[in-house]
């Protein structure tokens, strides 16, 4: 069988015409995941689909939903003596209530930019004097493994590795926005990356309880097109189902191995999101079983309140309930080299998309 | 000795021994070999002076190291004025501790870079720094070249009608570098493109009353058109289907969420031209190895001015803007 070209200008263009000819009234659909946002803009798509299709960019950006008091918990850890922060690229330059790990690396913080945990790791190996702490944000797509890299700590007796954890789940996330009620929506794109972790029927609660259907899409244009197709063609028949078009990675109860990786390490827990508040049984914290190497235990500093700036509309952003064009900020103030809120830092954020595709 | 010491750098008999066992023995000239102060030659007409610093990390990555990036970058430089580069100054950062070893491979690199290129390192300079003050190794390099008679390239030369043409696949210098990082685990060797290009550049210049030349270094080729956009007060349509990309740097860009567009090359061009002269441009381009894949990927336009806009393989349209932010390694 000849695989399917999911770049392919046919095929896309194909779906582009089917998208227009079963298109008969306004839908709003959002997109959840972040990196759905940059590829819609990147291979241009909003400018193919007919007018009465509205894309909107939702929370799944691991980053932007970080909350503040997080922000400067990490960079307040990076000023305790003989601490190496470690953390990926995107972290370090989210401006927290005072500065980012950017600036205080500037200053003489050791922070270092890792592609994955077990990087981490390997610093700690080679500098067995000083305190390493992985800085662990994410959905269930990084949480394997950043429990893996706990377990290769625990394995070697590794003890001077951390990991201080902010990882996220999303359907909480999906849940508090269609609670929030404040977006009308008809279909929801589904995050591929993290139902390749969870699979598609964790979903299902999304047709069942909020009448909507779910379409969980790949990233390539033919992927998102099939997927917005399948959204169209359900509200035209009226039919709410959770529909899996990735199916070359994702699986109806998803990776069972990173599955029991996340549930060998960690447990639920409330966590704050940005933009969403403190959401039930949302995030995941280290067990117990593991203590030894939870940065929040290990390392107990009390941050204070600080408010945020009051002209950001972050939040809102991520909620899908404005556009990053209605940010007084956007693209003025707040732009890629100088970033006031989170969503214009990060590769997945909404508001960067926005301006590096020209959205401006 | 097998690494250079603080005294190597001190001016005194190590720096001469230096000097002499590895410097003059591989940049040998005329004018070099007189250890003056200063270089001292004469030259006529028209002339372009540059110069740049290399700090790339890893020093040896594939398809070169940082010794020929520093000939290549700077010669490039020149030629991008159209320049017939000539003369070449070289100082090294040396950080206590530096394998004379590898010095030495990095000399022989500048020497066939040199000779390639055709110019002659007439000076140079050498220092020392403590350990950790320095990573490894910096060379700044500076040249001077001379500009042909009736020879007009600049960046503010671009008018609407003329046509983009690049030199070949883009990228693949900034992918080479990111995949000697150990912690990205890559598999496919990805060879870095830096190469000189004043020998096709000479030749271009003969048939065509080429408009602008840059090489699309750091910011890679969006920045650089964007730049070109800005001072010329154009607009500049890019069709994506035409931009050649070899495949390893397509599928690394995916993996990494790079885009390529925006990745450094250090052996490319750009060149803005008359339409009319295009095809006659890309048969001399199409006969050096470093032309061989040259391509029209867009045109000069006078709407939107100052703004570059790319035009996707599925027919929409966005803008490409320069490059912001992103913390990349050192590639250069």
């Amino acid at each position: 069988m000849k695989r399917l070209d999911y770049n392919s200008p046919e095929i896309a263009r194909k779906l582009i015409d089917e998208i227009y000819s079963s298109s008969h009234r306004d839908i709003s659909i959002m997109e959840f995941c972040g990196t759905h946002t940059h590829s819609i803009f990147k291979f241009g798509i909003r400018e193919l689909l007919p007018k009465n299709i509205n894309m909107l960019s939702g929370p799944g950006c691991p980053v932007c939903v970080t909350d503040n008091s997080d922000i400067d918990y990490c960079i307040a850890l990076s000023s305790i003596p003989n601490v190496i922060i470690t953390t990926f690229g995107d972290m370090v330059r989210v401006p927290g209530s005072v500065k980012s790990l950017q600036e205080v690396k500037a200053e003489g913080a050791d922070i270092r930019i890792v592609y994955s945990s077990m990087d981490a790791i390997n610093i700690a190996r080679e500098n067995p004097g000083k305190k390493v702490v992985f800085l662990g944000v994410g959905f269930e797509t990084t949480a394997p493994t950043v429990a893996s890299s706990i377990i290769e700590a625990d394995r070697n007796n590794i003890d001077n590795y951390f990991v201080y954890s902010m990882h996220k789940l999303t359907p909480p996330a999906m849940e508090a926005i269609l609670n929030l009620g404040e977006v009308r929506l008809n279909g929801i794109l589904g995050p591929g990356h993290v139902s390749t972790v969870i699979g598609w029927k964790v979903w299902e609660f999304v047709p069942l309880r909020y009448k909507l259907p779910v379409v969980v899409a790949g990233f390539d244009a033919v992927d998102i097109l099939l997927g917005i197709l399948n959204i169209v063609k359900q509200c035209n028949e009226d039919k709410q189902e959770v529909v899996n078009t990735y199916t070359r990675a994702v699986k109806p109860y998803g990776n069972s191995y990173a599955l029991e990786l996340i549930d060998e390490v960690f447990e639920k827990d409330d966590t704050s999101w940005r933009g969403l508040g403190n959401l039930p049984q949302s995030g995941l914290r280290i067990k117990d079983k593991y203590k030894r190497f939870d940065a929040k235990l290990q390392f107990p500093i009390e941050v204070p309140f600080k408010p945020k700036p009051k002209a950001c509309r972050c939040d809102e952003v991520i909620r899908g309930v404005v556009s990053p064009l209605e940010c007084p900020l956007f693209g003025t103030v707040c732009n890629p080299d100088h970033p006031i809120g989170p969503c214009m830092v990060s590769s997945e954020g909404t508001c960067s998309a926005y301006y590096l595709y020209g959205g401006k | 000795m097998s690494q250079i010491l603080l005294s190597y750098g001190s001016g005194g008999k190590l720096t001469h021994q230096l000097i002499r066992e590895i410097f003059i023995r591989y940049f040998d000239n005329p004018i070099l070999s007189q250890m003056n102060d200063s270089a001292v030659f004469s030259i006529n007409g028209k002339v372009a002076f540059t110069t740049d610093s290399y700090t790339v990390t890893p020093i040896f990555f594939p398809g070169g190291d940082i010794g020929e990036l520093a000939i290549n970058g700077t010669v490039n430089d020149l030629s991008m004025m159209g320049a017939k580069p000539m003369y070449i100054s070289i100082g090294f950062i040396i950080e206590e501790g530096f394998s004379i070893e590898d010095l030495e491979r990095i000399a022989m690199s500048i020497k066939k870079a040199s000779r390639e290129a055709g110019v002659e390192v007439v000076t140079g300079d050498t220092k020392v720094v403590e350990k950790g003050k320095a990573d490894k190794l910096f060379i700044n390099t500076s040249g001077i070249g001379i500009i042909p008679e009736g020879v007009d390239i600049r960046g503010n030369n671009a008018i609407p009608g003329d046509v983009v043409i690049v030199s070949g696949t883009i990228g693949d210098h900034g992918i080479a570098i990111l995949s000697q990082r150990k912690d990205l685990h890559f598999s496919v060797e990805i060879k870095s493109d830096t190469a000189p290009l004043n020998r096709m550049v000479e030749e271009m210049i003969k048939v065509a009353d080429i408009h602008v030349l840059r090489d699309p270094t750091r910011g890679g080729l969006a920045t650089t058109l964007n730049e070109i956009a800005q001072s010329s007060d154009v607009g500049i349509e890019i069709y994506e289907s035409e931009i050649p990309i070899s495949p390893p740097v397509e599928n690394a860009c995916n993996l990494l969420g790079l885009d390529p567009l925006y990745i450094a090359n250090e052996g490319k061009l750009i060149a803005i031209a008359p339409k009319d002269k295009a095809s006659k441009l890309l048969e001399v381009m199409h006969k050096f190895p470093y032309g061989k894949e040259a391509k029209i990927i867009g045109e000069v336009t006078q709407e939107h001015p100052d703004i570059v806009v790319l035009h996707t393989r599925f027919g929409s349209h966005r803008i490409l803007d320069m490059l912001s932010g992103d913390p990349l390694p050192r590639i250069c």
